[in-house]
């Protein structure tokens, strides 16, 4: 079966460790702060320039002065801090985020990602997402291994015009986990009875499948 | 004399000496933390041909979208925008001109251009196409484009409390864009919730000096949220 968006967003957060800095993107990344495990502390950055991002608000919390990324009202965490956009994507480009996890379109065995724009449709912008891929080191993908017609999204070389060039080396998909290294993508985990043979059948770009790929697990 | 007493009185003495073809740095994320009278006066003035730097553009009837109504806005440069459809139809017709810029180097554009900084290299954008027709060079085995900065006739900037000298505090992420603005500006505005005596804020609290700011004026804001979101309490 593949997996579901909170089983994606849960994986993703096997990947946390305590005390990181976090950048969530929009959509699945987002679910991740539910699964954050009890007892480990992770602040969560929101790129309009707040560390430390909390729950959403009560009807009598909400502050229009109050917002994250994507636009909604929110809370802050105790011990959180509030700056400028300079500031926040000084954190961003220098490379002072633990991990960003954000969607994609496409990804390739390069490590380019395209995310942003689809030729033909109304372009909206990249906002944040070019300066998290170009400043980040560690950074997860999220994403559906193929479209709705079976058109693979882990390619050979993105196909729509990219967001960063060579900086990815991990995806989650519904299907797998795999590492970008060496102009290949690396099997290392298939979503819980998925087969080996989906995977590499709905893999467009060079895939290494090692004897043994594990089950995923998301404790 | 008025020494360093920013404050004007009205709207229209606070956007004096704005004219077409002008540009105009606005701060503001989304629709928090905009100068929302300062850009009703823009409309209210009729202005024209302007050019925008605004990480957004606003929603059809508030923030920077009321000034596509008489078409007042020829250029854009933002990180995100389409959340109205007037901005849509106008980009469309080809009455609108975008450049779309990641919104860090938009952030970076803005203070470099504040600061004297003509260009800076940025590894975002490379190999896409922002760094497209940009000058490429390697630092460290990586590779960078050169980004110009940008500097405005005017800033616009939404602050939370000013003195009377133009400096000025801003609320929690009400702040966002609005302290590179206030420093891009060749005339900077800054419209505030309250304007209190030098000497109520402690100088160490202080996000923009007030010599980046050249007018100070009080407002009553609508503050209108574009996602409200909550939980159950």
């Amino acid at each position: 079966m593949a997996l579901s968006r909170e089983q994606m967003a849960q994986r993703v957060a096997r990947e946390l460790q305590d005390g990181f800095y976090v950048n969530l993107g929009i959509g699945i990344p987002t679910l991740v702060a539910n699964f954050i495990p009890e007892g480990m502390e992770v602040m969560l950055q929101s790129e309009n320039g707040l560390l430390g991002m909390g729950q959403f608000p009560t009807e009598d919390e909400i502050d229009a002065d109050m917002i994250n990324a994507g636009k909604q009202t929110v809370t802050a965490v105790t011990g959180a801090s509030i700056f400028s956009s300079a500031e926040s994507f000084a954190m961003i480009r220098g490379g002072h985020v633990d991990l960003t996890v954000l969607g994609a379109f496409e990804c390739d065995v390069n490590g380019n990602i395209a995310s942003w724009m689809i030729p033909g449709k109304l372009i909206k912008g990249m906002g944040g997402a070019m300066d998290l891929v170009a400043g980040a080191d560690n950074i997860i993908v999220t994403m559906t291994h193929a479209s709705k017609h079976g058109e693979s999204k882990l390619l050979t070389n993105c196909s729509l015009p990219l967001t960063g060039q060579g900086c990815i080396k991990k995806v989650l998909t519904d299907l797998a986990y795999l590492e970008i290294a060496d102009g290949a993508f690396h099997l290392k985990e298939r979503a819980p009875g998925v087969s080996v043979e989906e995977i590499i059948e709905k893999t467009e770009g060079k895939l290494i499948v090692p004897d043994h790929v594990p089950e995923m697990t998301f404790a | 004399m008025s020494g360093f007493n920013k404050v004007v009185n009205s709207y229209e003495e606070a956007m004096a000496g704005l004219e077409d073809g002008m540009t105009v740095i606005a701060g503001g994320f989304g629709l928090c933390g905009i100068p929302e009278n300062l850009i009703a006066e823009i409309k209210k003035k009729g202005t024209r041909e302007l050019t925008f730097v605004s990480n957004n553009c606003g929603v059809d009837d508030f923030g920077l979208g009321v000034l596509l109504v008489d078409r007042q806005i020829k250029k854009m440069i933002s990180s995100y925008v389409g959340e109205n459809a007037l901005f849509e139809k106008q980009l469309l017709a080809g009455e609108l001109e975008v450049e779309l810029t990641p919104q860090g180097t938009l952030a970076e554009k803005m203070r470099a251009g504040g600061a004297g900084i003509p260009a800076f290299f940025t590894a975002t954008g490379y190999g896409t196409p922002v760094g497209e027709g940009k000058e490429v060079r390697e630092f460290n085995g990586r590779n960078y484009i050169m980004e110009e900065s940008i500097t405005g006739d005017f800033a616009i900037v939404k602050g939370w409390k000013a003195d009377t000298y133009g400096n000025v505090i801003y609320r929690d992420t009400a702040q966002n864009f609005n302290p590179m603005a206030a420093t891009a500006g060749k005339i900077t505005v800054v419209e505030v919730e309250e304007i209190v005596e030098p000497g109520e804020l402690s100088p160490t609290e202080i996000q923009t000096p007030g010599i980046y700011v050249n007018r100070v004026i009080k407002g009553t804001f609508e503050k209108r949220i574009e996602q409200r979101t909550v939980r159950q309490g």
